[in-house]
């Protein structure tokens, strides 16, 4: 199917449920992560292992007093930033006050642990809903090993290779090549959708008290209900970190082709002098 | 526009969107309509979780080495009343505990009648609402037993229990901390009205010298300085209506999660 350019085709890229599914869990885990801050602002402390070593946390952000200035510190291992503006001491010149992260990646802006939990629990409800409506149409449709799955040519050591220097050097398929998902992609996504993701389910649930009792041993497997909670807060992290470089190389390679891909499901080609 | 227009351009007007964004969210934050609707998942949690995990299954306990050196203290620490400061005083010789509403034997005990009471002895998870976690040896009378000696009337749905100490501002009757449990919770055997904390007196800064201990739910439930346990059909008619001190400023009633 031509789109009358010469040199380039649309074709059918995503499917509707893909693309619902998509934006759905764009809301979900925007409103998941800056309700989640909240939540985190109520005790910025994490540790290891059941019970809070209020002495020791591994991760600690908090105001403390440098020659009588009020600043923003925060501790991760055994050392110590200065985090002021931003972590542990933030807000307008003037109206600065003590907390985790600031207004602006909060959700409610003002402190209100309350409403950051109700946020965070109606919106995980609908992050795990659509995540279990893509992951069972993702099998029984074939997306998953036919878009998602690295092929037997994508694994070999020398394949990965060359993708790792052309991301490095920001090339990006074109042409036929560009029809499918290259095994940097493939692996990413994989690995969010089946490990960081479901690691941020579980790691949440064993932050209950009540699904603890009926489930100890998953607790215990993350090490503890603190360490489930650090963990949940890392994978958090990795999901930022994840959204951060999936936008920068949605821009790089091809913004509104991409956005259109993801949108209307076309997505265009060049055909390098072969029509199909 | 020159490429560096466009990419000044785009990246104004996405933080002029994420701070509209965020606008809206505080505003939505503020209209009941909304709130009632974010609300809605916790009937939603309370009901999945009671359907996958068992009315009577324990809740985790531990070894005396894991206890915590720094058991966190927290909502009210000393309470303020001149009464509550004269029972301290007298070593709370003089607390009674009272069982009423509908029941069939009102009861009024004092502690010791509450420690001759059948008890348990649990090193359990304390967990706040605010993330962090303690361990800590409680022993107390289960509220099981209790209630059996009450009779519950056929009507009776939850537990309301009335505290000495005022937790808000105002430090008056509207302050006064309350909670309340359905009877699963009420009968589940772990749930103990405490009167010992790690192998002590239970301190003044835990809840002196009775508190609610109802594993499987947030640290706000477990009500510290229980005065009065009213057996009633229906909260609404109580305080704020929500069943709780931090249930009527917004908190869920079911604290499991």
């Amino acid at each position: 199917m031509a789109d009358g350019r010469a040199g380039k085709v649309l074709y059918k890229r995503h499917s509707g449920l893909v693309r619902l599914t998509h934006w759905l869990n764009v809301l979900a885990i925007s409103l998941l992560l800056m309700s989640g801050l909240q939540i985190f602002n109520a005790h910025p402390a994490l540790y290891w292992g059941q019970k809070s070593t209020f002495a020791e946390p591994w991760l600690y952000m908090g105001m403390a007093e440098v020659r009588g200035e009020p600043v923003g510190v925060t501790l991760l291992g055994d050392r110590a930033y200065r985090t002021t503006g931003v972590l542990g001491y933030s807000g307008a010149e003037g109206r600065r006050e003590p907390r985790g992260f600031p207004a602006w990646a909060t959700i409610p802006s003002y402190r209100d642990l309350a409403s950051g939990r109700r946020w965070h629990f109606f919106f995980a409800w609908l992050f795990v809903i659509n995540g279990l409506v893509y992951l069972s149409a993702a099998l029984i449709s074939g997306h998953l090993r036919r878009d998602l799955l690295p092929t037997r040519e994508q694994w070999r050591l020398r394949h990965v290779w060359r993708d790792v220097l052309d991301h490095a050097r920001l090339r990006f398929p074109r042409g036929e090549a560009a029809r499918t998902y290259n095994v940097l992609q493939k692996l990413t996504y994989l690995a969010m959708i089946g490990v960081v993701l479901p690691l941020i389910l579980l790691t949440g649930l064993c932050m209950s008290p009540g699904f603890n009792a009926g489930a100890p041993w998953l607790v215990d497997l993350f090490g503890g209900r603190q360490s489930a909670r650090s963990i949940h807060f890392i994978c958090a992290a990795l999901t930022v970190l994840f959204v951060l470089v999936h936008v920068a190389l949605v821009a790089l390679s091809g913004f509104w082709n991409n956005m259109r891909g993801m949108i209307t499901g076309r997505y265009a080609i060049e055909t390098e002098g072969v029509r199909p | 526009m020159s490429a560096p227009d466009r990419r000044r351009w785009l990246a104004g007007a996405g933080a002029s969107l994420a701070g509209l964004a965020l606008t809206a969210c505080d505003r939505l934050n503020a209209h009941p309509g909304f709130t009632r609707v974010l609300a809605s998942a916790e009937g939603l949690t309370r009901r999945a979780q009671r359907l996958v995990v068992d009315r009577k299954a324990l809740a985790q306990e531990f070894t005396p080495e894991d206890l915590s050196p720094d058991f966190k203290a927290n909502g009210t620490i000393r309470p303020s009343s001149p009464a509550y400061a004269a029972h301290a005083a007298a070593a709370f010789a003089d607390w009674r505990i009272l069982v009423d509403g509908l029941v069939e034997r009102p009861q009024s005990l004092s502690l010791d009648e509450l420690r001759a009471l059948p008890a348990r002895t649990q090193i359990t998870r304390h967990d706040c609402v605010e993330g962090w976690s303690a361990i800590g040896k409680w022993t107390g009378a289960r509220l099981g037993p209790l209630l059996d000696r009450a009779g519950l009337k056929p009507e009776a749905r939850y537990l309301v229990f009335h505290c000495a100490d005022h937790l808000g501002p105002n430090q008056d009757e509207s302050d006064r901390y309350y909670e309340s449990i359905d009877l699963i919770d009420a009968y589940h055997p772990q749930t103990l009205l405490a009167y010992a904390m790690n192998d002590q007196p239970l301190p003044v800064a835990h809840g002196a010298p009775v508190r609610l201990r109802v594993e499987r739910q947030l640290g706000y439930k477990h009500a510290k300085y229980v005065q009065r346990i009213e057996a009633v059909a229906d909260f609404a008619h109580i305080r704020g209506g929500k069943g709780g001190f931090w249930e009527d400023r917004g908190y869920e009633w079911y604290a499991g999660i």
